[in-house]
């Protein structure tokens, strides 16, 4: 059983009398321990992709299991269970809070989980230690650099142990070396078995990843293997 | 997320914002510390009115005075007795309410002298030793007159603080307390001796401002009066011994004698008196307590209806209006200090909402942040109800404290009003009163937070 079934899923806005789909019968299957790619311009639909396979927004239409659960129709309270226990999340804009410490931010997942203190902070300083920052965890936020502040949003999505992590756009923000290290921190977390979906509008880094898939207008226009992407490539050029 | 954590959160973001916080508190200190001095400014009000109702007697208290007879009994006027010693016996045999009697001769406008100096008292009555419980007085210099005095018909007097002014002089005259015991007076060309006198009586209130202008007069450099100007008198609710409330006036301004000397040297044809009238003025009853007032009334109604042959030409008259004027008067003090200081918390209670919309508008971004990594909405609305009611609890605790200087000052700058007075009871309400200002202001902008989407306050910028 894969990990997450999409199923016909659709996402309909209504905006001034106007129906928008943002999706438009979207079937996905993502098995665990994939490194996926989610590809596509803006406005292309798989920002919103990425909300309902995230549990942030419920699909219109459709059926989504999560870990063979079924989730298309969970209250706001409940998605936010889910979000808290199954998934973590990593912004293009780090996203981290200006007013706590590196630590802190970190257990912040875990302080929604009501987990101890005392294991907040070893489950914390573990996590950080995963991601290299361990003898950062004093630092505020601002007193650290770009990749840095990544590499922390990284560790609080890793801390309570998620079945899956939605990085969207991680290295928009970060010059290439940086979000080269950056790339290569998935694929190490990858390599250690865990699920992993980037969001991204670059086709340089969606080539990064063992399977990729393609929106364009609300629907999903390819799902590529890397030897199919490298025969396109090499199509065009 | 469980409280201790929400409220570490409130607590940090509330140092994050110490000055903001502050400001935003001292709406709730006012209102919290206004609260508290009024409900101990009504207090001590209260405090003065009880000193004045415990003065003359208090609720326990019954008069019982003659009165017109009913018209069904109009035909049977002749028959009617009055008051008289009669009632008395009946009343310490059959009414078992009852703790204390005192009967009561009274004379009207009769003068006292001594030299060129005379005094006309208010009270000027012939009494049991009863007299002494009955009105709360207490002897100051000498003795009250006992039963002994009474059977043998001593001319003896007991007499207060104002006749002795009139007689002798005040201390503020003489410069010092004038001890009139032993000393002999004529009253109705029959010469007394004083025996006792009573206490100095005046208000908490009184005492205070005479003290105030005893240390002005220290401070002036003089002993004499700090006025200005040719010695007068300054009138009726002047200032200065014999000021004050009336009650006090009236009970300094008295003169005790044995019942059996009034009877015999003023009422008996003999003496200075050529219409012998041997019944009472009227008597006062003592109840055991304010609790059974209702049947000890009614036990010594048919006590004397007895003696009285049936004839209803007595009344009683109770202290229960005076008390509870009292209550009414303190009742509405508290209602409109209340209001007006529970409008002053109210408007604490806007500042505090005022400012935690502000706070979570600066805040949108972080609560998409926290949403997205698991708050549920009441996760996200707790914290902020939280940070609100931590904001009024603080400024509840300080509100308090702030209270206590707050009456202080009060006692300071008006020294001669009544003491204010803190109770526990108003500091409780006034700091839960506090506390749910913070619940109800923080609702609002709590449910606001709540409801944000985590998607669109992620976008937020």
């Amino acid at each position: 059983m894969a990990l997450i079934e999409l199923r016909n899923i659709s996402k309909v806005y209504h905006l001034g009398g106007e129906e928008i789909r943002a999706l438009d019968n979207v079937s996905l299957d993502i098995e665990s321990g994939e490194f996926i790619s989610i590809i596509g311009p803006s406005g292309s639909g798989k920002s919103t992709l990425m909300h309902i396979l995230g549990c942030l927004d419920s699909p219109t239409h459709g059926t989504l299991k999560l870990d063979g659960l079924e989730i298309q129709n969970a209250s706001a309270t409940r998605l936010a269970r889910l979000r808290n226990e199954k998934i973590g999340f990593v912004f293009q804009f780090f996203n981290l809070l200006p007013k706590l410490n590196v630590l802190q931010n970190v257990e912040l997942p875990m302080i929604y989980s009501g987990i101890s203190s005392k294991e907040r902070r070893e489950r914390a300083m573990q996590a950080l230690t995963l991601v290299g920052l361990e003898k950062r965890c004093k630092h505020r936020p601002m007193q650290i650099s770009g990749g840095q502040q990544q590499r922390v949003a990284i560790a609080r999505a890793l801390v309570n142990n998620p079945r899956i992590i939605f990085a969207d756009e991680p290295t928009g923000n970060l010059d290439s070396n940086t979000g080269e290290a950056i790339l290569e921190l998935f694929r190490k977390l990858s390599g250690e078995g865990r699920t992993i979906v980037l969001v991204t509008h670059d086709p340089e880094i969606a080539a990064r990843t063992p399977r990729k898939i393609e929106i364009r207008d609300g629907k999903v226009a390819a799902t590529l293997t890397p030897e199919f992407i490298g025969q396109r490539s090499s199509v065009t050029t | 997320m469980n409280l201790l954590n929400a409220i570490l959160v409130g607590f940090k973001e509330i140092w994050a914002h110490k000055f903001r916080s502050v400001l935003t508190m001292l709406g709730i200190i006012l209102g919290v510390s206004s609260l508290i001095g009024m409900s101990a400014l009504v207090k001590g009000m209260e405090n003065g009115m009880r000193e004045a109702l415990v003065a003359i007697g208090g609720v326990e208290r019954v008069r019982v005075q003659e009165s017109d007879i009913p018209p069904n009994q109009q035909h049977r006027a002749d028959q009617a007795t009055g008051l008289t010693m009669n009632d008395v016996y009946a009343l310490q045999k059959n009414a078992s309410l009852t703790r204390v009697i005192q009967p009561e001769m009274r004379f009207r406008n009769l003068i006292l002298s001594r030299g060129p100096k005379t005094s006309n008292p208010w009270n000027f009555l012939g009494t049991w030793p009863s007299a002494l419980e009955m009105n709360e007085h207490r002897i100051a210099h000498g003795r009250m007159f006992n039963e002994v005095d009474d059977e043998l018909a001593r001319p003896v007097c007991v007499i207060g603080t104002q006749v002795r002014d009139d007689l002798f002089g005040s201390p503020e005259e003489l410069g010092y307390e004038y001890n009139p015991v032993g000393d002999q007076v004529t009253i109705q060309n029959q010469v007394f001796t004083i025996i006792g006198m009573f206490e100095h009586y005046e208000s908490e209130q009184d005492r205070k401002a005479r003290e105030a202008e005893r240390l002005a007069a220290a401070q002036a450099g003089s002993i004499t009066n700090a006025a200005a100007g040719p010695s007068r008198n300054r009138g009726w609710a002047g200032r200065g011994r014999g000021g004050g409330s009336w009650v006090f006036r009236m009970k300094n301004n008295t003169v005790y004698i044995p019942l059996n000397t009034m009877w015999l040297r003023f009422r008996a044809s003999s003496g200075a008196n050529n219409t012998p009238d041997n019944r009472l003025t009227g008597m006062s009853i003592k109840v055991a307590s304010a609790d059974v007032l209702d049947p000890a009334i009614e036990q010594a109604h048919k006590a004397l209806l007895r003696t009285h042959n049936g004839i209803e030409d007595f009344s009683f008259e109770t202290q229960e209006n005076w008390s509870e004027n009292i209550a009414a008067a303190i009742k509405n003090a508290r209602m409109s200090g209340g209001i007006i200081a529970a409008i002053s918390l109210i408007v604490g209670g806007i500042g505090i909402m005022n400012i935690m919309l502000a706070s979570i508008t600066e805040r949108i971004r972080e609560i998409g942040i926290r949403k997205a990594i698991g708050a549920t909405s009441l996760d996200v609305f707790i914290q902020i109800l939280v940070e609100s009611v931590v904001i009024a609890i603080i400024g509840g605790l300080a509100g308090l404290l702030t209270s206590f200087a707050l009456v202080n000052l009060l006692g300071v700058i008006m020294a001669s009003d009544n003491t204010p007075e803190i109770t526990f009871t108003a500091c409780v309400i006034a700091f839960s009163f506090s506390v749910c200002v913070g619940v109800v202001a923080g609702l609002i902008p709590a449910f606001k937070a709540a409801r944000l989407d985590p998607i669109q306050a992620l976008r937020y910028e």
